[in-house]
């Protein structure tokens, strides 16, 4: 089953790929592995799956102002998400996104859903986001075809 | 539409340098984040970019100093990613210890004070009510908007240094006052006044209401006591690592916030959430991941040790010896512990067995060897993040159950406050 998200650009760009998602903000510092892409927070739903190349869903970020600085390592190792979806605009994510791009010409797609769209998608969604912020969204079942 | 000064344009041109350029390009692309409709001007900053993450923010660093990036207005250093002359005594790879180095010289070069703390406030640099200010640093932040009163909007590594750099920040958030106003009442319910005396109080007080506030302003009411500024400090640390509070409001003891109706700014809370001592022993239990007795280290000092914790603990350590088998360990400034020196307290720790880390702490430095598994700590942020950032197990626990704990070598907790 497939369907179609309006997004909010934040930082524009396209990618796509499976998604991981949660209600819980995440701080990075502390709570992503910026060599490996793991969320290692352990008091996080998510601790212990691998955010690297993956749609990172996570309402906005939580706590240290490292944040940015953990997600530009990662940026720079290769071991970034693809994208960032927010339910609202996340200044941090937006400045490591900007700076990823001022630096080294690698700004990650960051936009805003709003929350009752980003409550109905699940990790092990496939996602597909373009410049505009248009988002299809197939289900769970359209991967194991 | 963002409208631009003259300045800002000279700046965007190029005319104050490469560096600037740069750093006020990235101002104003967040302006557009933030939706801001124009800049305004700063007059100290506290910068958190200091901390070596890894080649990236060193990258970062010495790309600004090669094009010649100076700051424009005073701004202190936040913690380092090494103590730069203790580190040969851990386990700090000298890889990293080079880098982190060449990462804080990079800081210094632009003109930055190099006062290696996440502690500002406790130093010289202290800003003042109502100034407006951008800093780094979640601890610092919270403290400096709501304990001190100067402005700040929270400022995210790699933003802060560009504010400082250009002395022109995005009109926004925390630096505005109709975004200052509370906005969840959380009114303490039952908690004995001997309870709120105690230090272990208020870490447990900021995990919780970090949970619950997020990134709102939450008001505290129902204090019976007055907490001191270093209650303050791990409050605040603790509700901004849990949560995203940049600033509070505690009726009666915060500047802003003299009456409810001031705090609110005359409206109504968007919700009420009672503290019950119910809540209160969940946090403090969600801040220990270890059973048991056993007991590698104790840490204190995150945020980083003021002069009279260090004189409330030297009272506290005075004749007596820590176990053989667990290490004692305070992490702290060097303006604070030189201060500490003066006083003689730090003597009092050094015959006591304690060591002292200096510019950087536990989780900012890799200088725990492997043989540290479980950690006791009296600092919510410690026990909040060491878990994940260092793969030890943590036990929360007062200032006086870490020194008796420290001398027992084996976890002790009085339960008897939490009890009632």
């Amino acid at each position: 089953m497939e369907h179609i998200i309006q997004a909010t650009v934040v930082v524009a760009g396209s990618a796509k790929g499976e998604l991981l998602i949660s209600n819980e903000p995440l701080s990075f510092w502390g709570g992503y592995d910026q060599e490996s892409g793991e969320i290692i927070d352990r008091r996080h739903p998510l601790s212990g799956q691998n955010a690297a190349g993956k749609i990172l869903g996570v309402p906005f970020s939580r706590g240290s102002s490292t944040t940015t600085a953990v997600l530009l390592e990662a940026v720079r190792a290769g071991k970034a998400p693809a994208a960032i979806i927010t339910t609202r605009k996340d200044a941090f994510f937006a400045l490591a996104s900007i700076v990823a791009d001022e630096m080294y010409d690698a700004p990650i797609p960051i936009v805003v859903v709003p929350k009752v769209q980003f409550e109905r998608l699940k990790s092990g969604d496939w996602l597909e986001l373009d410049e505009d912020g248009r988002i299809v969204v197939e289900g769970k079942q359209a991967l194991r075809k | 539409m963002i409208r631009l000064s003259k300045h800002d344009k000279s700046v965007l041109n190029g005319e104050h340098g490469p560096a600037a350029k740069m750093a006020i390009k990235i101002i104003i692309r967040m302006a557009g984040v933030y939706g801001a409709d124009r800049l305004m001007n700063i007059e100290a900053a506290h910068i958190d970019s200091s901390l070596y993450m890894g080649d990236a923010t060193l990258e970062f660093a010495e790309h600004l100093v090669s094009q010649g990036a100076q700051v424009v207005v005073p701004s202190t250093l936040n913690v380092s990613g090494v103590d730069e002359h203790g580190w040969g005594a851990w386990s700090v790879p000298p890889d990293w210890a080079e880098k982190a180095q060449r990462q804080m010289a990079a800081y210094v070069t632009m003109g930055c004070v190099p006062t290696w703390t996440c502690a500002p406030y406790q130093t010289e640099h202290r800003p003042h009510f109502g100034q407006q200010i951008a800093w780094g640093e979640s601890n610092a932040i919270a403290f400096a908007n709501s304990v001190i009163g100067a402005r700040t909007e929270r400022y995210p590594d790699l933003l802060d240094i560009c504010a400082a750099i250009t002395g022109r920040v995005p009109a926004v958030g925390y630096h505005l006052e109709e975004n200052r106003r509370g906005q969840l009442h959380l009114p303490l319910v039952d908690v004995p006044n001997q309870l709120q005396e105690n230090d272990g109080f208020y870490p447990v007080l900021g995990h919780l209401v970090g949970k619950v506030a997020q990134d709102k302003v939450p008001v505290l009411t129902g204090f019976d006591v007055s907490p001191t500024e270093d209650h303050l400090k791990a409050f605040g640390a603790a509700a901004a690592s849990s949560g995203t509070v940049g600033l509070y409001h505690i009726i009666g003891v915060t500047p802003e916030a003299p009456t409810i109706a001031a705090a609110f700014h005359g409206r109504e809370p968007e919700r009420v959430v009672e503290v019950t001592m119910e809540a209160l022993r969940g946090a403090r239990a969600e801040l220990s991941t270890a059973e048991g007795e056993k007991l590698d280290m104790v840490v204190l000092g995150s945020p980083h040790f003021s002069l009279s914790e260090f004189q409330l603990l030297a009272q506290l350590l005075e004749g007596r010896k820590k176990a053989p088998q667990a290490e004692f360990l305070i992490t702290s400034s060097r303006a604070m512990t030189m201060l500490a020196e003066k006083t003689g307290s730090l003597e009092t720790i050094k015959q006591f067995g304690g060591k002292i880390t200096l510019d950087t702490c536990i989780l900012t430095t890799p200088m725990l060897p492997d043989s540290i598994r479980i950690l006791m700590t009296n600092s919510a942020k410690y026990a909040y993040y060491a878990p994940g950032m260092l793969n030890t197990q943590v036990i929360f626990g007062s200032l006086e159950d870490c020194v008796r704990s420290a001398v027992e070598g084996r976890v002790v907790r009085d339960e008897g406050l939490w009890n009632t």
